[in-house]
């Protein structure tokens, strides 16, 4: 982000954030079971950084409420996004971040799937097929530098 | 005389061969009682001075420049040109005696008998035969020093050096390293620069060798003694490089420099130093660099990630465009400013035309900050970008984007209001009023909720232009406000008109008292159109419902002019008697909220006579009038209830009268309290309007039967009396408190004996110290107590609810007799039944109280009664705990945890270690409610934790991880955020613990309680990062 770099897209279109999940009756309620829900997974990883804007995944678009897709009882979860352009390198490692928060915040029993929203990346079957790849992941989560960059992805950004 | 010189002598000789470095004190005592003189010291110190060993000449020297250090005070003028001749001559001599010269020199410059001349002979020694930089620290010290206190007193003399002196100071100062001496250097420097030294050709010299320091890189070490820190360089070593215009050359080419840095504190340094030096520049100085730093800061804003960054910059655009606009315009050089002003608009308009695109901020900011500089400023880009958001607002249709571009437009608003002159100039937007207002107000009449909310803000902002709307405007301001009052149902919208509203009405109150008032009082009082036919739907009640609790927070709002409120509150006084009377039907609900806006209203009115007079002769008056019919008509007709005898009415009509009473003129307050005393006591009617009362009402005397209808009363009482300021005299106030006090002692009806209670502490607290209050507070307390130890009394809880009310006001004022009835609450806590009411009302003790005993109702508070409270008594809590009876501990906790979280955290943080292992023991005790105020007091000191907290690392997460598991959701909730906190521990502390966390973690991710999921999720994200690359 210093000064002599130019950014791959320096002036991208800005969406609004959603409001914060209002608080119903039943979630105070102590004997309820509130069931894992998509609302609950978007807002896990709409807050996520945007590893070049100073801005979340939500208020660039590349998370949406409408592709998160979340079934408790068979603990699956399955998240689309959409890179804000077709050929945007940082693809991957934003899969991957999404996928690491995940995997920090969900329960073990869930079978966690990410993947480009179909049609919206040049090199998508490659990213889909290495952000389904357990051992690939693992292995770039052993890589530093980008265990590193996806850290800060997931750091709640100090002003 | 010969006794003294071998005394000397000898005092000599043990310093220089003896090297006993306590003589030099004895001497200097010596030479400073007048046992010898200064001369003699030198005679007797003849022979180490002229000795061949350079140590033992250095010996001599120090033990002289000791004694001068203490005693430069007593030298004559003619003695300190010697020493001066002396010293510098001792200059040129070897290096191990020049540390003490310099000493000695030091303690001269400091002399106020230091003969003309001197100042500048010793400099020119000191600049010829030291080399400053291969001195050692503290010597180096010594060099600053004395130039810093030769430019204090001799400043003529050293500038007649001219140049010289700084070319000196430039040499002396080439590579100094240790910040201590780096503060004095810029401290230097800095005196040169501002009190007019002649730089001479040296300039870029004194320039370079301050600026090589630029930006700041400094650590300080750990355990460090001297305190210095980086903040204090930078601001130091910014005051010499901002001081001067002389520099701008050098400073602004340096400065863009440095913006291109990736770390981001030189960044930071280098957008505060710009800022900092164009408040000295004019516009030459800065002419040639203007492009350079346009787009540096231009690059800084569009990119930035950090907000200080950006504002940093934001505010470096700034004092540039007013730099600029300071500057005199002469005919044949070019306007700089709208030269500027040009290339800044064109680099940034063009993205107001993307509303949605992310530019589109960091543009209008950077035209904003540039619009603010000045008046010129702001005209300028007015003229350029309004017309454009006018357009584009005019021709969008998403509102999304419209929305944008409003909030552009609010933001260019109050950019001017902030650097408005005070003189009749027009405002800037006053050749944009008309479209600006037809904007406000079609987007006032869309239905999308966040497009109306930004509306209002507009309007607002709009409405602060002085002179900008005109009084049509504002009424087709307020007609829009009603309508959206009195039909919206998104409480958001509804809360920014209301606000809109009281904003507004502060400025132009005429047409909300015409227009706003009639339209709110006339929706308020309408009745369906069909009565008896029971139509109405519950829907149709709901909304009625909604439109007259709109009102009600709209007449509040807007009543802040006294003549706005003349109107409102008669209207909220119609509401309570119509729902007295019944004529028109109004819910409970409805009755408490026109209180609160009386309420809201006492506060927020103006403090003017009028004001004054408008509550106490009419809102008072009536509200006591009101109530008092209803408590009499409970007791007669078995028909129907007046709401005003219900307790939710009568506790919100008691601030209403207890904020105005403390806000009274002295003359009325006075007269407020003979009034009530004379109606509680003497059954006084006489002053009270609708006067149709019997004439003998007893409103303190028992009354028959369970009747409390008129023994509540006495909370309004409470209103009347315990506000006042301190200087008001109650009458009859023995009287008063012994009927209070039987009533507190008798009575059955909580709401009764409770306020009674209250009323009687609150006079107590501010009755002047004496015997006469010394005996009495004695008689109540025997009385208390007797019924509190006999446990078949069937006052007790009475009794109890007087004596903790009563100890409070006690403990407030630091009366001495508190202590006796807080001791008589501790030992409560072991009493089968008022223990649990005793472990709660140190939560009364140490919280404030909404109604009495606080600062708005000018109780005697001293200040930190709580802290005095806490370290009297916590050694007694411990004991009693360490004492009790195993069922009784949760007491004793719950009360340790009432005490210590209301505690302000500093004291918790200090008292912490001894408590520490209670608390701890809290957290494992199996009562949810101990745990669940412990962990609330835990939380916040784990923001900062003590050091005794950090010892006892492995019993705090074990207790912690095993509540996460509680069947209690707020317990699980509670504790989760506790280990949260934790994850910001002085990370080597914590990493021990990192793997058996997020183990733990992992369970309360699966919770049924989603909000507990949540906090697991954040708890745990945390600790993930901890000892990870890119986390902490």
């Amino acid at each position: 982000m210093s000064g002599g770099t130019r950014l791959e897209n320096a002036n991208p279109v800005i969406f609004q954030r959603s409001l914060e999940r209002l608080l119903t009756a039943s979630e105070a309620d102590e004997d309820v079971h509130d069931p894992i829900d998509d609302r609950e997974i978007f807002d896990l990883i709409r807050s996520i950084n945007d590893p070049e804007h100073p801005l979340s995944l939500e208020e660039l678009n590349v998370v949406e409420q409408v592709r998160v897709k979340v079934n408790d009882a068979e603990s699956t979860v399955s998240v689309e996004f959409t890179p804000t352009i077709p050929h945007c390198s940082m693809a991957t490692l934003i899969g991957l971040s999404i996928k690491v928060k995940l995997l920090r915040s969900l329960p073990d029993r869930f079978k966690i799937d990410v993947h480009i929203t179909p049609g919206t990346h040049a090199s998508e079957e490659a990213v889909n097929k290495q952000l389904a790849d357990k051992e690939r992941v693992a292995a770039a989560l052993e890589n530093s530098s980008l265990l590193e960059v996806v850290n800060q992805c997931l750091s709640i950004r100090s002003i | 005389m010969a006794a003294g010189s071998t005394a000397l002598q000898s005092l000599v000789e043990e310093f220089v061969s003896g090297l006993q470095d306590s003589k030099a004190k004895d001497t200097a005592t010596a030479v400073k009682d007048g046992q010898f003189s200064v001369l003699q010291l030198v005679e007797a110190l003849g022979l180490s001075l002229t000795s061949s060993q350079p140590h033992t000449r250095a010996r001599g020297v120090q033990l002289l420049s000791e004694v001068l250090q203490e005693c430069y005070g007593n030298l004559t003028e003619r003695e300190v040109e010697v020493l001066i001749a002396f010293y510098e001559n001792r200059l040129k001599d070897h290096y191990v005696v020049t540390p003490p010269v310099l000493q000695g020199l030091k303690a001269l410059t400091r002399c106020t008998a230091l003969p003309t001349g001197s100042a500048v002979s010793m400099l020119r020694s000191l600049f010829q035969d030291v080399h400053v930089q291969s001195l050692m620290l503290a010597e180096r010290s010594c060099v600053y020093s004395m130039l810093i206190n030769l430019m204090e007193t001799r400043e003529a003399e050293l500038k007649g050096l001219g140049a010289d002196f700084v070319f000196g100071f430039v040499q002396s100062m080439d590579g100094e390293r240790d910040p201590r001496n780096l503060l004095l250097a810029f401290q230097i420097a800095q005196n040169i620069i501002n009190r007019g030294y002649d730089l001479g050709k040296f300039t870029e010299e004194l320039f370079e060798v301050t600026s090589c320091y630029f930006p700041i890189d400094f650590t300080p070490p750990p355990n460090d003694p001297h305190g210095i820190t980086k903040e204090q360089l930078i601001q130091a070593l910014r005051a010499v490089l901002a001081g001067t215009p002389k520099f701008a050359e050098f400073l602004l080419p340096l400065l863009i420099e440095k913006l291109d840095s990736d770390v981001q504190s030189a960044k930071l340094d280098s957008l505060q130093t710009l800022t900092a030096s164009v408040s000295q520049y004019e516009r030459k100085d800065l002419a040639e660099f203007l492009e350079g730093l346009w787009v540096s800061l231009r690059r800084e804003v569009f990119q930035t990630s950090s907000e200080k960054i950006e504002s940093a910059g934001l505010a470096a655009l700034t004092a540039l465009t007013s730099c600029l606009s300071r500057s005199v315009l002469n005919s044949d050089s070019e306007d700089s400013l709208s030269t500027f002003l040009d290339v800044v608009l064109k680099d940034c308009k063009h993205h107001l035309c993307e509303p949605d695109l992310k530019l589109v901020w960091p543009s209008a900011k950077l035209l904003q900050a540039a619009c603010s500089a000045s008046n010129r400023a702001s005209h300028i880009i007015a003229a350029s970008a309004m017309p454009s958001l006018i357009e584009q607002y005019n021709t969008r249709t998403q509102c999304s984007h419209r929305r944008t571009l409003l909030e552009v437009v609010q933001r260019f608003i109050q950019s001017v209001k902030t650097s408005q002159s005070p003189g009749n100039e027009e405002s800037v937007f006053l050749a944009f009023r008309q479209s600006l207002c037809s904007m406000v107000f079609s987007a006032l009449s869309e239905t999308n909720s966040s497009l109306q909310i930004t509306a209002t803000s507009v309007l607002t902002s709009l409405a602060q232009q002085a002179g900008l709307l005109l009084d049509s405007d504002i009424e087709l301001a307020v007609d829009h406000l009603t309508r959206l009052l009195l039909t919206e149902e998104d409480d958001r919208v509804s809360l920014a008109v209301v606000e809109c509203a009281g904003t507004l009405a502060e400025l132009h109150p005429a047409a909300f008292t015409t227009k706003l008032i009639p339209r709110l009082k006339k929706e308020m009082f309408s009745e369906p159109m069909e009565q008896g036919d029971n139509s109405s739907t519950a829907s149709e009640l709901h909304s009625r419902h909604a439109v007259r609790q709109q009102c009600l927070s709209a007449l509040a709002a807007i009543s802040i002019q006294p003549s706005v409120v003349q109107e409102s509150t008669p209207v909220l006084l119609e509401v309570l008697s119509s729902a007295h009377t019944g004529s028109v039907g109004f819910s409970v609900e409805e009755v408490v909220l026109a209180c609160r806006s009386l309420q809201r209203i006492a506060e927020q009115v103006q403090d003017t006579e009028e004001a004054g007079r408008c509550f106490h002769d009419v809102i008072i008056l009536r509200l006591l009038s009101l109530a008092l019919q209803a408590a009499l008509q409970g007791e007669g007709s078995s028909g129907r209830h007046s709401p005003l005898v219900e307790e939710v009415v009568l506790s919100a009509i008691v601030p209403v009268i207890s904020t105005s009473c403390s806000r009274l003129q002295p003359m009325f307050a006075g007269q407020t309290a003979s009034r009530a005393v004379s109606l509680f006591l003497d059954g006084d009617v006489s002053f009270l309007p609708d006067n149709s009362f019997p004439s003998n009402i007893q409103l303190l005397k028992k009354q028959q039967g369970d009747s409390w209808t008129q023994s509540q009363m006495v909370c309004l009482l409470m209103g009347c009396v315990c506000s006042l300021p301190r200087s008001v005299e109650v009458p009859q106030i023995d009287q008063l408190l012994s009927q209070l006090e039987e009533m507190s002692c008798s009575c059955s009806h909580p709401l009764s004996y409770t306020s009674a209670a209250k009323c009687f502490a609150a006079l107590v607290n501010k009755r002047s110290q004496g015997d006469s209050l010394d005996s009495f507070i004695q008689r109540t307390m025997k009385r208390v107590c007797s019924e509190l130890d006999s446990p078949s009394s069937p006052v007790r809880v009475q009794a109890f609810t007087l004596m903790i009310w009563v100890a409070k006001a006690l403990l407030l004022r630091y009366h001495p007799l508190s202590t006796a009835l807080t001791d008589k609450l501790f030992s409560l806590l072991d009493d089968a039944d008022l223990g649990p009411m005793a472990a709660e009302g140190f939560s009364l003790l140490m919280s404030d109280s909404v109604d009495v005993l606080n600062r708005a109702c000018h109780a005697d508070v001293r200040i930190m009664y709580r802290q005095r409270f806490f370290s009297e008594n916590s050694a007694k809590l411990v004991q009693g705990f360490n004492a009790a009876p195993q069922e009784k501990k949760s007491n004793y906790l719950k009360a340790l945890s009432n005490i210590v979280n209301k505690l302000p955290k500093q004291v918790q943080v200090t008292e912490l270690p001894a408590l520490l292992s209670l608390l701890l023991e809290a957290l494992s005790c199996p009562d949810q409610g101990v745990q669940l105020s412990t962990l609330s007091c835990l939380e916040p000191v784990l923001i900062d934790p003590p050091p005794a907290l950090i010892q006892q690392l492995e019993a705090l997460v074990s207790r912690l991880l095993a509540l996460v598991g509680s069947p209690a959701m707020n317990v699980r909730i509670a504790s989760l955020r506790c280990i949260h906190a934790l994850s910001r521990f002085p990370v080597h502390e914590i990493l021990p613990f990192r793997a058996r966390v997020l183990r733990a973690l992992a369970q309360p991710l699966d919770d049924k309680k989603r909000l507990v999921r949540r906090e697991a999720v954040q708890a745990r994200g945390e600790w993930f990062l901890l000892g990870s690359p890119g986390g902490r």
